[in-house]
Order: C-alpha cells, then structure tokens, then sequence
C-alpha cells in the first residue's frame, strides 16, 4: 500500500460523487467503486508527532464509501459486530446524509463509537464477514465499516457540544464501578441513565483505563476520552480517581460500609507478562505497560513539560505482534529510536495486532522479524541491554488457537544488537481484588469468574470486560459493560440475581 | 482533598508532613507507602512511605528526603497546600508476629518507615534494639521516637558527631555475635546498606526483611517498573514488596535498575527553570 495524500484522496472523492448524484446505483456499479483510503499524515513527517496518524473521511468520501455497501437483506455483517450495531441501516443514512440518523442507529447499541471506529479490529469482526469483501476475494475489501463509524460519531461530537443524555428520576440506589475503561464507561452511563446514583473508583489520578494509559494519542487522541468521561460527569456520575479498591477500601467494605447497592468491577487486564528469560532484568527492558504509561499517562514524550523520564533508545527491540506491540514500536520510533525491530514468532498472518496499524508501523519504518523469537537478552559489565539472542522458527500445524504452531529451528541462534527491549507478550488480570476479597470466585489465570450477565459468585457484585476476558477488545468490554448494566439494573429494580 | 495539616523540616535536607488522607489513614498498616503526584497533567508518581497515621484525625504522616524534582516541590509545599494526587495504602503490610529479639536498622531516611514496623513489633511483644545510623549528627531522624519504644537504642554516625563513629553494619554485627543471636532483623535505609546488612546477618543465619524502594510508575502492579531479582524469581516491589527476604535480593541488579534515568533525571534538573519558592531549597548533593 502506498501513502497517498489527504488532498489527492478528497479530490478523487469529489470527482468520483459527481458522477453519481441522484440516481439509483446497480450492485454492480456499487462493487466497482474504489474502496477510500483513510486519509492519513505523512508517513515520514509522523514519525516526529504523537498527534493522530489518521485524519477521518471528507464528507464525499464517506458518501462514496457508503454507496459500496450493498445492504444486503441477510446483513453478515452485523453478526460480526459484538454489540450488533445495525450496520446497513446507519451506512444508508450516510449515503443519504441523514447524519444525525446514522449516528442514532449506531448508539442504539454502541456508546463509544468514535473510539470504536478507531481501534476496533474490523477485519476480523463486521468486515470479515462483508459481502463485498466475499465478491472481491479480498476482506481488505470490504466496505470500511470502522471508518464510516468514525466519521459520522466524530461529525456528531463536533456538532454536540456539551450535549448530554437525558437521565431519568433519581432512583435512591447506589452503584460503585471499580475502574474507569471502556467496560466501566459504559455500565457508568447505562445505569445513571436509570436514574442511579453512580461512582466510578479509578486507581490513577487521570481516568479512562486502557484508553488512557495505553493506547497512544496518535492512535486515540486523549481528548476523544476525555470527553466521554466529561459526558458522564455532567450525567451526574461522581468520579473519584486515587482510589485503589482492594487497597484505599476492600471490595467489602464498599457493600457493608459505604452502603453501595450494587458493584461493576472492570479492571482490565493490567499486569504485564514477561517471558522468563534470562536478561528480563537488565537495565533497558521494559513491559509495553511501563514504556506506554509513562509516554502516554504521564507524558514523557513531552520532555519540556513532564516530570516523568522515558528510556531514550537507539536501537530498539519489541516482543509481540499485538496492538500493544505496535503501539510501542511506534512510540519508539516517536521519541527518536534509530531502528525499531518487532520480534514475532510467526508470520505477519497469524500477528493479533489490527492490519491497519501494522500497514502503519510498517509505513514508518518499523521492521519485522518474523519467525523469531528471542531466547535471551545479552547485557553488559554494567547490566545494560546490548543484544538479544533469537531462534529462528517455521511454522507447524494448527494449535489450540487455529494459528500454526512455530517450531524452534535447532542451532538457528543469532545475535541482533539492541540497546533497548519492550516486552508486549499480553498481560494478565491484576490480582488485588481477588486476593483481598476472598469470597470473590476467580479462575486458574486470576480472571474473575462470571455468568453471561456479568454476575459474580458475591451477590450484587458484577464483572466486565479483561478482567472477566483476559485480554480482550474495547469493543468486547462495552458489549460485556451491556450486558451487565441491565443485570444490575434488573436487580436493582428488585428482580432475582441469576446464580 | 489531601490538604498538609503540618509541616516540620527534621534535618537539613529531611521534612516531616502530616496530610489529611482518611481513607488511607484507617486501611494503611506498617510497612505500606503512598504514591505521591503533585501536578495532575505533568508530574511523576514517586513512592513515599508511610511513617505513621492517625485514623481519628484522619490524616497520615509522610517523612522525604527532599532529593530529587518532585520531593523539592513537595518540601516547598506549606501548612494549607493540597497534594493533588496521593494514592494507598499500597504494598503488603508487614508480616508482623511475636518472633522474640527484632534487631531494626535504619539508615538515614530509612529510619522513617522503619518507625511504624518498630511500634508494631513492640505492640506484638518482641524484645526490640533500634540501630539509627546517618552521615552525622544533623542527619538523625526520629531519635526521641525511637527512644519511646526500644529497649535498646544504638545510634552510629560515619563521621562520629553523634553516637558511635560506625556504620551500622558494626553493631548489627555485634549483635548477631551474641548468644542467642536475633531473631530477626529488619533493615530499611538506601540499598547498599541493606545489601550490607543482609550480607552482615547471612553467616549467622538471622532472617533478615529490608524494604525496597525502586522506580515506580503506577504503582498498583500495572507497568512492572518496579521488579527486583528475589531468588530465582522476579517480583514487583509495588505488589509483591515492598519487604523482601534481604539474603534473596540481588541488590547489584537493583542497584544497576535504579540508575536506568540518572542521567536523564540530572540533565533535566539542570535544564528546568527553578520558580521562586524552589531557590529556597538546597541543592542536590551527590
């Protein structure tokens, strides 16, 4: 794929519209029109930005790419959507400019659509499934659903302003949410619209979890999640950050001694993993976790400004192949890396990150090993990274996840120098509420255990999203935070608690 | 929120603050700390130990070394001031139980969270000998405290302006030479001396627990900036800390992690523009 730029994508856009106008469009002609690049900066000149990579669709490419839908009567599409956003129905209102229209039809079912359209994984959910990907033989294809999504949410939040959801009648009840992610987000919202009285516990001084901490400004810009937790406050939901429940107050006393009527617990997976290799300790390794929190959370990359230092690299290694992968690849590459390596053990098909942003990383000259995978890392008299070990790998049959099986290559080792190691090989749940609320049913990986409405083993306790998941998806986490929302608010309003 | 109720300079570099926290003041127990962050856009979250509290009151007495960009602003901070974000109880307390003889040093600084383990294993019925050592007189902290609750309290200077003229490592060696030896020892203040320390107490065999305290981001178990070689494992000091078992600790290791910034950290000191109220405070010292 080759950069082209914004103007050239929005000229060819308008061209392309004109023709178009006012008439009905056969499937065939449908199918024929050129699927819209995202418009996206410079691939050399973002290497020196955090600010988003991507800019959104002009008006005329939105418009074009909604007439690619064929909106087929079976939609395959929708059932690829965790939370079943009625696809077909908001792509119309966009080829018919109803935009207002398009955006209610999707918050019928999602609440974060601006952040969703950014970081859903969409080949693998609705687009995998599209119809006009399937005629074309290419899911990459498929009608660019995320994209459309994002333009008409951020089209709404432009023209919103302050804007917030109606709630009902106070109801008395109390709700605690134990963290402030996309999972708690929207339990936040769902339930205060009831008309409970809620309180997100966050344990950083800055809410929005994952989205936060995580996902860099040049992926989500920080003020997209800023103004969701804005819309919740003027809803009326009370935000406590420094909270660190298990530790400032058990999981207990918020029930026995705060008088919380019902808790949502959507902690997220937050505990890094690292391999167990030799050399994991050397100065200049670190969890994806640690390098993305302080450059995002505490703003190192901002040097004049932020308090917080960040590792300065030059030749960095990344272990993983995730979205957590990319993003401190691509982060490293922001704050002056000379040479980015991503270390995976299979091939780029079998790689978890979102194909968008490995086209990205790729774009801005981060290189892959496939293949590869390190065996341990090499330091120096003063414990300073300078190399890892790697072993070479082909790939064998099928395992448990569907992907082929890597098979270490016997005395394949090789040495690559590096200064600097970012280890994004997943994380695990936190296990503090767990640990310090012992009734709390948990499984083998310290997920907490709950039934399809999000109910825990403790009455009026519910789990969402990672903590409940492993580490999963945004868009996953709200569903969960859904489901959940309606449990609680069913118990709240007196029905029985499933068990 | 947070508001600094008072305020005391101990020693030339070393202040004592008491900061309304209610929350953290009924839940924290001996051995835990706070993650402290006084800009909510820019600042760093730095650890501090909790040196004691008072759940009436509601508040918690922190006790910093004013060394680095963040522990200078807080030394400015006065009586009124708000600290705008503070964090805990974090870490797991001490393990605290009727051992019989508790040898406690604490180097410097590291006679501040060493305080609250003292009352706590006085509380439990153990006979208690406090070794305080610091680079000289002016340095020692918490003296009379110390006093109120030890039956034994030795007090060793480097330079021999107060006490004897020893490194703390002499004493406890004594002390580990008599019949029977300790129990236990615990041993909090800067890291080489709890390497020595640990190192002092091996040949006898006296479990001995020193407290880590090494570069944090969250605090909370989130980014793993914190992990410490302990045995043939890695643990992180902000969940699975901060109190090791000091024989099991690679201290070189640790010792190697917290320099990762040094350089960074003095080029910013020398780069950012000091306001008024932090030309008060002393310079660094190396």
């Amino acid at each position: 794929m080759s950069y082209v730029a914004r103007e050239t994508l929005a000229r060819q856009a308008d061209e392309i519209l004109t023709t178009l106008e006012n008439r009905e469009l056969s499937k065939k002609e449908r199918m024929a029109l050129p699927q819209q690049e995202m418009p996206a900066q410079d691939p050399v000149a973002r290497r020196e930005t955090m600010s988003e990579v991507t800019f959104g669709y002009t008006e005329a490419q939105a418009r074009v790419e909604a007439m690619r839908c064929l909106q087929c009567k079976n939609a395959p599409c929708i059932e690829g959507c965790p939370v079943r956003i009625d696809i077909p129905g908001f792509i119309k209102a966009i080829e018919d400019r109803r935009y207002d229209h398009s955006i209610e039809i999707i918050r019928r079912t999602s609440l974060l659509p601006s952040i969703c359209g950014r970081v859903c994984p969409q080949e693998n959910q609705c687009q995998e499934r599209c119809t006009v990907g399937k005629a074309l033989k290419d899911p990459f294809q498929s009608v660019s659903i995320g994209r459309l999504e994002r333009y008409v949410a951020d089209r709404a939040r432009e023209e919103a302003e302050g804007g917030s959801p109606e709630v009902n009648a106070e109801t008395g009840k109390r709700v605690a949410v134990i963290g402030s992610g996309p999972a708690s987000i929207t339990v936040a919202a769902d339930l205060r619209r009831e008309g409970h009285a809620v309180t997100i516990l966050e344990a950083f001084h800055r809410p929005g979890g994952v989205m936060i901490y995580g996902i860099p400004e040049f992926r989500l810009p920080k003020s997209i999640v800023d103004e969701e937790i804005e819309t919740l406050k003027r809803m009326g939901v009370e935000v406590k950050t420094n909270f660190l429940v298990g530790r400032t107050r058990t999981l207990q006393d918020l029930l026995d001694k705060d008088g919380y009527d019902a808790i949502f617990i959507g902690t997220g997976a937050g505990l890094p993993k690292f391999l167990g290799i030799d050399g994991e300790n050397l100065v200049g390794v670190f969890s994806a976790n640690e390098y993305l929190t302080r450059s995002n959370m505490m703003k190192a990359y901002d040097r004049e400004r932020a308090d917080t230092p960040i590792f300065q690299p030059k030749v960095v290694a990344v272990f993983g192949g995730g979205n957590v992968a990319m993003d401190a690849a691509r982060t490293a590459v922001r704050l002056g890396a000379e040479s980015v390596n991503v270390i995976y053990r299979r091939t780029r098909t079998e790689m978890p990150a979102r194909a968008e942003e490995v086209d990205h990383a790729e774009e801005e000259g981060v290189i892959f090993h496939f293949l590869t995978s390190p065996k341990r890392i090499l330091g120096d008299d003063d414990d300073r990274v300078v190399g890892i070990e790697c072993l070479s790998y082909e790939l064998g049959e099928p395992d448990d996840s569907g992907r082929r099986r890597p098979i270490a290559i016997p005395g394949s080792e090789h040495v690559i120098p590096v200064d600097t190691v970012l280890v994004s090989i997943g994380n695990d749940s936190n296990p503090l509420i767990t640990q310090t609320t012992p009734q709390l049913e948990a499984n083998k990986w310290g997920n907490i255990v709950a039934d399809e409405n999000g109910k825990t083993s403790m009455d009026r306790v519910y789990a969402g999203g990672d903590i409940v998941l492993g580490a999963a998806t945004v868009i996953l986490a709200m569903g969960e935070g859904r489901k959940a929302a309606a449990a609680i608010n069913r118990m709240l309003r007196g029905e029985p608690e499933s068990t | 929120m947070n508001q600094i109720l008072a305020r005391e300079q101990l020693s030339e570099q070393v202040y004592r603050i008491r900061v309304a926290a209610p929350l953290i003041a009924e839940a924290r127990r001996p051995g835990q700390f706070v993650i402290v962050q006084l800009d909510t856009n820019f600042g760093e979250r730095i650890p501090l130990t909790i040196a004691d509290a008072n759940p009436n009151e509601g508040s918690i007495t922190l006790i910093f070394q004013a060394v680095g960009h963040t522990t200078q602003r807080l030394a400015a901070l006065e009586v009124g001031d708000s600290i705008e974000n503070l964090l805990g109880p974090l870490g797991q307390p001490t393990h605290i139980e009727r051992v019989g003889h508790v040898v406690a040093v604490g180097g410097g600084i590291g006679a501040a969270p060493l305080y609250p383990i003292v009352e706590a294993m006085k509380a439990a019925g153990n006979r208690l000998t406090v070794i305080v050592g610091a680079r000289t007189a002016d340095l020692v902290i918490l003296e009379d405290e110390m006093r109120a609750v030890a039956d034994e309290l030795i007090i060793c200077t480097d330079d021999g302006s107060r006490g004897e003229k020893a490194l703390v490592t002499e004493p406890l060696k004594r002390l580990c030479e008599a019949d029977p030896p300790p129990d236990l020892a615990v041993a909090i203040g800067p890291p080489v001396m709890m390497k020595f320390c640990a190192e002092t107490t091996r040949p006898f065999g006296v479990h001995t627990v020193v407290s880590l305290n090494t570069i944090m981001v969250d605090g909370t178990g989130m980014c793993g900036g914190c992990r410490v070689t302990v045995g043939s494992d890695t643990k992180f000091v902000c969940v699975d800390g901060p109190e090791f078992d000091g024989h099991l600790v690679d201290f070189d290791n640790m010792l190697k992690r917290l320099g990762a910034y040094r350089k960074q950290e003095q080029q910013a000191q020398e780069q950012r523009p000091r306001t008024k109220e932090q030309c008060r405070i002393p310079e660094v010292r190396s």
